[in-house]
This record gives structure tokens, C-alpha cells and sequence, in this order.
């Protein structure tokens, strides 16, 4: 599973850093970051997907197979 | 602190011994038609992958800040998915630099003839100008009517004025305006080599990048390769603020601050440092006299060229007081996207500010060093690593200055000597 997650968007509702804490990084004023660069390990992929749903402004979204190659630094 | 606003309108335009005619030297006035064409400009091109070896070859990498190596970058969106889009990106946004502006007003055709250069060597036919300066759009939209009636170049180029900011010049701003929205920057992926304007694969050139496609062209790889150093080939413009030569200067990279001060008749025994790329990579003590101006010289010292913008900072302008002023700048000029950003680069400011002011303790200190590191990268733009660039330079080259403003006194600041806000701003005469 790869995701993505768009910072502008983020209103710091911090319900992704209680589902999937080792995913998103949480800064001291409540906003995140992905800690990796999207790529979520198998074990994590619960949390995620409970963090993907509960977002109230949808800043995150899984990435279809197609978009996961996108912003790979190796092109 | 009291501000006051200083705006250094920059007359002084020169090359450095040896660079030849590339970017600024003979140019009086406005470049026109005949005048471009007579120096072997609109050359034809005889096979796009010919051009793409001889640009990869020359070793030209972007001027625009990021440095990323433009045959690359070519390749990449020649190869996407969809028909490419082409942008010739002049929207400056950072206030202590003045050279895109100067080539768009000044060197038109040099910038059309590079981005039609970009389109050829892309398969494009969709090529873009994106300026906020009104005198650079004007200047853009005469040469394109030269070269439309004299029959040089068919393709139908969109010239698009949008408001100067900060961001507006990043890459996703450019193509989100392009799309028809805000000139804000998105988050990434997708870059725009991969979808950008329409969702097509866009390159988006800084237009002093463009403008040395045609010298390429017209030099060769080796013959571009005649000034610079082996890694970093060619020239750039520097825009040099903070002294009595400020103005904007072709040099060949690897020439060293020292050198180029000396070359333009500047006293160097005052300089207490110099402030990076514009607002973008902080602060160097005054051992960046003799660090060359090239990336990874400059990257191995902890800073950066950046869009080539440098300013001086002398014995009458505190270091402390200076970095303040940047990231009063980031913290009111940011694009008030991302939590992160807004929130640091406030927070990042109300420290500095208070230091300035002999109002913060240790404590503040460590504060703005977890900032410095913590926050970097936690932006969708580039705008809260320039704000963490400058408190990390800060606190690293001038570690005393720091102390001295948590439990000392500053001469300088106590002497009243303010800084102007925004600090070291640069701009073109009335044009």
C-alpha cells in the first residue's frame, strides 16, 4: 500500500498519529508529516487505512498502482 | 525593532572577465529582433536528440534554485505520459534577486528562443511564459509579435500574469495557476514532470536556465564548458546586494565571494558574512569570502547558490538581526497552507525577534534548534526549509552572536543600526 498526504490540506485533527502513529509524525502543534515516504508496510496497513477513513478533510489517499511510481526520485 | 523599507534599485549590469557574450554582456537597452538574430539566434535544429546530448554534455542544471540537471529533466517529460507542456517560469519571487526580471526585459528572445529550444527537445507544442512582472510581459508579448511576423517560430506561446508572491514561482503554484487556480504550491506527488498543466507531463524552467540552452546550441558543449568549473560548467547571475557594487553579475561558477568583491572594487575587511540564494539557504560567517561559488562547494559548506542572489552583510548589519528579519518575511509571506509552515516559521520568528531584542533565554535557544532541524521537510513547498535553512545558520555560524543576544550586548543593534524589511531587496529601475 502506498499513500499520500497533502499538508495543505491537513487541518490537525491528528486522528491518523493515534491510528498509525509509526505513519504520520505529528508536530507540537497537531499537524503531519508522513514519516516515510508513503510506502506502508503490511503490518501498518490496518491503522492506515482506519486513519485514511476517519480524516475529516481527506488529506489522505491511497495511491492506485499507476500513481504509486509517480514521485519516485529513481525516474 | 523598527523596520523600514529599502528597496535597492539595481542599475549595474556587467560579465566577468572572461565569460564572453553568454547572458548580459553588449546588451544596451532591450534586446530586439534583429539584434538576436544577428548573433546567430532562432538557429534551426537539425535533431532534438542531438541538442538533448549536447545540453546533458554542457552539464547545465537549473538556475531557478534546485539545481537539478536540465537534460534530465528534458528527457523525463519528452518520455511522460501525454503530449508535454513547456513553462518558462519568470515569476521571481524571492526579493533579493532581480535576474529573471532583467533577462525577460532585457534578453526576450534569448529566454523565447530557449524555451522554443525546451519545446523542440520535448516534442511540445504547447509552450508557456509565466511572469508577474507587467514590464517583463510586455517585453515578452513585443518579441513574440517580432518573431511571429517575421515567421521564425509558428507555435501559439501563452503569456500568463499572475500576482508576485513568494510561492508563486514554485513549480505546483505555477501549474495550479496554469490549471486555473491560486498560484499556490501543492503538495507532491505528482511533480509536474509527471502531471502538471492539463495533467500533462510540464517542464517548468527557470527562464535563466532556458536562456543558456541557445548559448549551448550556438557554443557547443565543450565551448560552453570553457568558463565554470568541471562540475558546475558555465555562468550564473548573481544579484549582489548589501554593498555600494550591489548589482547583478554573470560569473562563472567557481569564482569565490572574495574574488568577485575584489574584482568589483569592493573593501572586503568589513564583511561579517553573507546572507544565500536569496532568502532560501541562510546565513555563512565570513569564511564564505573564500568559498567557491559553485553547488557542492557551497553544499559541503552548509549552504547554497540557490537562485544566485547573495547579500553582504557587513560590520554595521547583525547577523541575528538579519535572520530576524528573513523569517519575519517567511512568517508573514508563506502561503499559510500547511500547519506546519505557518505555525514554525511564526514561532521560528517570535524567537529570533526576541533575541533581537535581548527578551529571549536559553531555553527560546533550544527551541529554534529543535525547530531548525525537526521542521525541515514539512512543507509541501520549499518555504519552511528556506525558514529552517536560516535559524540552522545561523545558530552554526554565528554561535556567539546568539549567546551574546541571550546574555550579552550587540554592538551593532545597540548602536541602532536596523535592518529593512524585507532585508536586502532588490529590484529592477521603473520599467
Amino acid at each position: 500500500m502506498k499513500i499520500k498526504l497533502d499538508r495543505t490540506v491537513c487541518d490537525g485533527f491528528g486522528l491518523c498519529a493515534v491510528h498509525a502513529p509509526e505513519t504520520f509524525s505529528l508536530d507540537e502543534w497537531g499537524y503531519v508529516s508522513l514519516a516515510g515516504a508513503g510506502d506502508v508496510a503490511p503490518e501498518h496497513e490496518q491503522g492506515v487505512r482506519r486513519a485514511l477513513l476517519d480524516c475529516p478533510v481527506h488529506a489522505i489517499t491511497e495511491l492506485k498502482p499507476v500513481e504509486a511510481q509517480q514521485g519516485d526520485p529513481a525516474r | 525593532m523598527s523596520l523600514t523599507a529599502d528597496v535597492h534599485v539595481t542599475t549595474a549590469v556587467a560579465a566577468h572577465p572572461g565569460v564572453g557574450a553568454r547572458l548580459v554582456a553588449g546588451v544596451v537597452g532591450r534586446e530586439d529582433l534583429h539584434q538576436y538574430l544577428s548573433a546567430g539566434g532562432y538557429a534551426a535544429v537539425e535533431d532534438a536528440e542531438h541538442l538533448l546530448r549536447e545540453v546533458d554534455r554542457a552539464g547545465l542544471r537549473g538556475r531557478g534554485g534546485a539545481a537539478f540537471p536540465t537534460a534530465r529533466k528534458l528527457r523525463t517529460v519528452r518520455t511522460g505520459r501525454g503530449v508535454p507542456v513547456v513553462v518558462a517560469n519568470g515569476e521571481e519571487g524571492e526579493p533579493a534577486s532581480v535576474k529573471d526580471r532583467w533577462l525577460l526585459r532585457h534578453r526576450p528572445h534569448l529566454v523565447l528562443d530557449g524555451l522554443r529550444l525546451a519545446a523542440l527537445a520535448t516534442g511540445s507544442g504547447d509552450p508557456h511564459v509565466y511572469v508577474s512582472d507587467p514590464a517583463s510581459e510586455s517585453s515578452v508579448r513585443q518579441a513574440l509579435r517580432e518573431v511571429a511576423a517575421a515567421g521564425l517560430w509558428d507555435a501559439a506561446v501563452t503569456v500568463t500574469l499572475v500576482e508576485p508572491t513568494y510561492v508563486a514561482g514554485e513549480e505546483t503554484a505555477v501549474v495550479r495557476a496554469l490549471n486555473g487556480g491560486p498560484a499556490l504550491p501543492m503538495d507532491k506527488p505528482p511533480r509536474p514532470y509527471e502531471s502538471g498543466v492539463a495533467g500533462r507531463p510540464t517542464l517548468v524552467s527557470n527562464v535563466e536556465t532556458l536562456a543558456n540552452l541557445p548559448l549551448v546550441q550556438r557554443l557547443g558543449a565543450a565551448g560552453y564548458r570553457e568558463v565554470g568549473t568541471a562540475a558546475a560548467p558555465g555562468t550564473f547571475l548573481l544579484t549582489l546586494t548589501g554593498c555600494a557594487a550591489s548589482g547583478l553579475y554573470e560569473i562563472p561558477f567557481g569564482q569565490t565571494p572574495r574574488g568577485v568583491l575584489g574584482w568589483l572594487g569592493e573593501e572586503t575587511g568589513t564583511v561579517s558574512g553573507l546572507l544565500m540564494g536569496g532568502y532560501f539557504s541562510g546565513v555563512l560567517g565570513r569564511r564564505a569570502l573564500d568559498i567557491p561559488l559553485d553547488y557542492d562547494s557551497l553544499k559541503a559548506a552548509g549552504s547554497g547558490l540557490g537562485c544566485g542572489a547573495v547579500a553582504v552583510l557587513s560590520d554595521r548589519s547583525c547577523p541575528v538581526a538579519v535572520s530576524a528579519a528573513v523569517m519575519a518575511y517567511f512568517a508573514r509571506e508563506n502561503a499559510a497552507q500547511c500547519g506546519s509552515c505557518f505555525n514554525g516559521t511564526a514561532a521560528m520568528s517570535a524567537v529570533l525577534e526576541a533575541l533581537v531584542e535581548h527578551k529571549a533565554g536559553a531555553d527560546d535557544v533550544r527551541r529554534l534548534t529543535h525547530w531548525s532541524t525537526f521542521l525541515r521537510g514539512r512543507g509541501a513547498c520549499g518555504t519552511l526549509d528556506g525558514a529552517t535553512n536560516v535559524a540552522a545558520s545561523l545558530l552554526r555560524e554565528f554561535p556567539d552572536l546568539v549567546a551574546t543576544h541571550v546574555d550579552g550586548t550587540c554592538g551593532i543593534c545597540d548602536a541602532g543600526v536596523r535592518v529593512t524589511d524585507p532585508p536586502y531587496a532588490a529590484a529592477l529601475p521603473a520599467g
